[in-house]
């Protein structure tokens, strides 16, 4: 799958706004300026950019509780998502979901999940709806190997696919569900020979080669789009920081950390788009800072915005209660 | 100007229910076990094997087709699951969790997805979704069949819980949990499916919120759910007779409750009984004696009486079963001692 200029330009400017994004929120939680649970992308941005590249204003994702990149990926704007870390007014979800939840369901994101596999039968529900409703739209639906072997996933997987609806499954098999290797918790050898069970196409995928993510992503939603039902991709990827902030990753070795960020996804798709003459040093250098920029941007935005009322705890549910 | 009504069984009145809202709105979708049944069989194309496992949504694929109803893999989480991101894309699912009993495997996608998304996102976000499931004792179907735990989803923040006793209620409830924006879980007592009663040919929307007085008195009020509606009315009749006037409030819906309808019954009559199905710690009962005695306390008479099933799952064996439903003897006994 031919690249063009444009598109490149786009690919390279999501993966490095979700990279200085989640670089910067890791030292802000350092420094104690974000409250609760956050768990970071970084290593992972070339599985949300390869999926999100194909999907438009109606598709809708799925996240997991490693949300920001997904969101970054599908649109949502990082003031917004600054904010809701901040727990200020104005974030994505006025600051009643932080990190964990964090959504857009205006730009098709249907949220960050505090529950691993709480999202594949939302996007199967999603997808079923494109379908009643003619939309056209198709359900990317991103989960971790941890969440691989919740009974939920499974269930979207094969609802999915006896009734044919346009779902992507991308399973990102960062090697660990929070301390425990994939080669303990998972009994296959790969995730994407499960999609045999199911019927549909199952590709693994080297989940940091964005052109790859990017050209297997593709036909799965052009796939989806034509009626032809579901697939899943399995991304094997790596996560640069721990489980969450604060994990001091003792279940990983430095060598194997350092290997992995040698390969880094942003410095492969740097290599590949200068090879191609799709884009230049000086192209990446000014997005590079334009990342920064937005990251300084949202920051300024977080730290000046409002905290709720508290009595705003009390609206956006029903409450009957005195 | 006179309303045309005629009899129907409480099972229609859900049926006629479900029809008219996929008329009037082509979003409305129905999925569950069997809720047509036969799927993919030679036949059934357009056609339903079962109807639902009591046939209660019998007959709509004829008039819907199988893209609006939609029979499922017994996979709870999956398509109720499916239901909420249906719902919170634009859909108005209605899903079948065929016996309540049943959450144990899907809960998660009704608590922590289906009720919370609104509100996690900031009020961002609408889950108009009903899940209609069947409950309640009297069908010998034992423990894992029979309970009605509306009370475990009544405590849940973003749920609304609706649980009709006539007809003409679970017509008129039903189209109004199919229009609400947030998710409703509507509770369908097995023993009433076949109980007729006037139900109006025409549309009927009931607002949630509201109870309904079933009989007018003066002496008690009895605050009973369901089935339990039923009995005590029966308990009203043989009461009758020495004189004693019963006013039977139905809640109709437990959340939202219309606590205006029960205290000022209370506050009127003094004296007050619930009759609760439901297992009684941090039930129904217990929360609606709370609710009177922090706020009518010194209206009463007499302290307030609760009839519940007994703390145990759902025997089955026909005697073990019915002394474990509450009985009209026991409202009975139950008025007796406020007086």
């Amino acid at each position: 799958m031919e690249l063009t200029r444009e598109q490149a330009v786009w690919i390279y400017e999501r993966m490095r706004l979700i990279r200085s994004f989640e670089e910067r929120v890791a030292r802000l939680f350092a420094d104690g300026r974000i409250p609760g649970f956050v768990h970071l992308y970084a290593g992972e941005e070339a599985v949300a950019v390869g999926v999100c590249a194909h999907l438009g204003d109606r598709d809708y994702i799925t996240s997991t509780h490693r949300g920001h990149g997904h969101c970054i990926a599908k649109g949502v704007p990082v003031n917004e998502m600054m904010a809701e870390l901040f727990g200020r007014a104005t974030g994505s979800c006025k600051g009643k979901g932080g990190s964990m939840h964090i959504a857009d369901v205006s730009r098709g994101m249907l949220g960050a999940n505090g529950i691993v596999g709480g999202g594949p039968p939302l996007a199967a529900g999603a997808a079923l709806t494109a379908r009643t409703l003619g939309t056209g739209g198709v359900a990317g639906c991103f989960f971790g190997d941890g969440a691989a072997e919740q009974g939920t996933t499974h269930e979207a997987m094969n609802l999915a696919a006896i009734w044919n609806l346009p779902v992507v499954f991308v399973c990102e098999n960062n090697q660990f569900a929070e301390s425990t290797p994939v080669t303990y918790h998972c009994a296959a050898t790969s995730i994407a020979d499960r999609a045999a069970s199911y019927n549909i196409p199952g590709v693994l995928l080297d989940g940091y080669d964005v052109l790859a993510m990017y050209e297997a992503a593709g036909e799965a939603v052009a796939r989806a789009r034509r009626g032809e039902g579901p697939s899943l991709l399995e991304a094997k990827t790596w996560r640069y920081f721990g489980h969450f902030e604060g994990d001091q990753v003792t279940y990983r070795t430095a060598e194997q950390s350092a290997a992995y960020r040698e390969h880094d996804p942003l410095a492969l798709f740097a290599k590949q788009a200068t090879e191609r003459g799709l884009l230049s040093r000086a192209d990446l250098d000014r997005i590079d800072q334009d990342a920064e920029r937005q990251v300084d941007e949202a920051v300024e935005f977080a730290d000046r915005s409002p905290l709720p009322a508290p009595e705003d705890s009390l609206s956006d549910v029903y409450v009957a209660y005195r | 100007m006179a309303v045309a009504v005629r009899s129907l069984t409480f099972g229609q009145a859900i049926n006629e229910a479900l029809r008219l809202e996929m008329e009037r709105d082509p979003s409305v979708v129905l999925m569950g076990e069997d809720v047509a049944g036969g799927a993919t069989v030679p036949g059934f194309e357009q056609e339903d094997a079962w109807g639902g496992v009591l046939g209660v949504t019998k007959g709509l694929v004829q008039q819907f087709g199988r893209q609006r109803v939609l029979d499922t893999p017994i996979s709870e989480s999956g398509f109720i699951g499916a239901a909420v991101g249906a719902a919170a894309t634009g859909l108005r699912p209605v899903a079948e969790l065929m016996f309540v009993d049943f959450f144990g495997v899907c809960m998660d996608q009704i608590f922590n997805q289906g009720a919370k998304l609104r509100y996690m996102f900031g009020g961002k976000a609408r889950v108009p979704m009903v899940i209609r499931t069947m409950i309640g004792a009297g069908f010998r179907a034992a423990g894992q069949h029979s309970g009605c735990h509306y009370s475990v989803f009544t405590h849940m923040p973003g749920l609304k819980c609706v649980v009709p006793s006539t007809p003409a209620d679970a017509k008129g409830l039903l189209a109004a949990s199919i229009r609400d924006d947030d998710p409703v879980i509507f509770f369908e007592h097995k023993m009433l499916y076949d109980l007729t009663g006037e139900v109006p040919e025409d549309e009927l929307v009931i607002p949630l919120g509201q109870a309904d007085i079933k009989r007018s008195g003066d002496t008690a009020t009895v605050v009973a759910i369901g089935r339990m509606v039923h009995l005590a009315l029966e308990a009203a009749d043989l009461l009758s007779a020495d004189g004693i006037s019963l006013e039977v409030v139905d809640p109709r819906t437990l959340s939202p409750l219309d606590d205006d309808t029960i205290l000022s019954s209370v506050r009127r009559t003094r004296r007050v009984v619930v009759v609760d199905e439901d297992n009684p710690r941090c039930s129904m009962a217990t929360d609606i004696v709370a609710m009177v005695a922090s706020q009518a306390f010194d209206d009463l008479d007499a302290p307030p009486q609760i009839v519940t099933a007994p703390h145990t799952p759902v025997p089955f064996s026909p005697p073990l079963e019915d002394f474990y439903v509450p009985s009209v003897e026991r409202v009975v006994q139950a008025v007796r001692a406020t007086l």
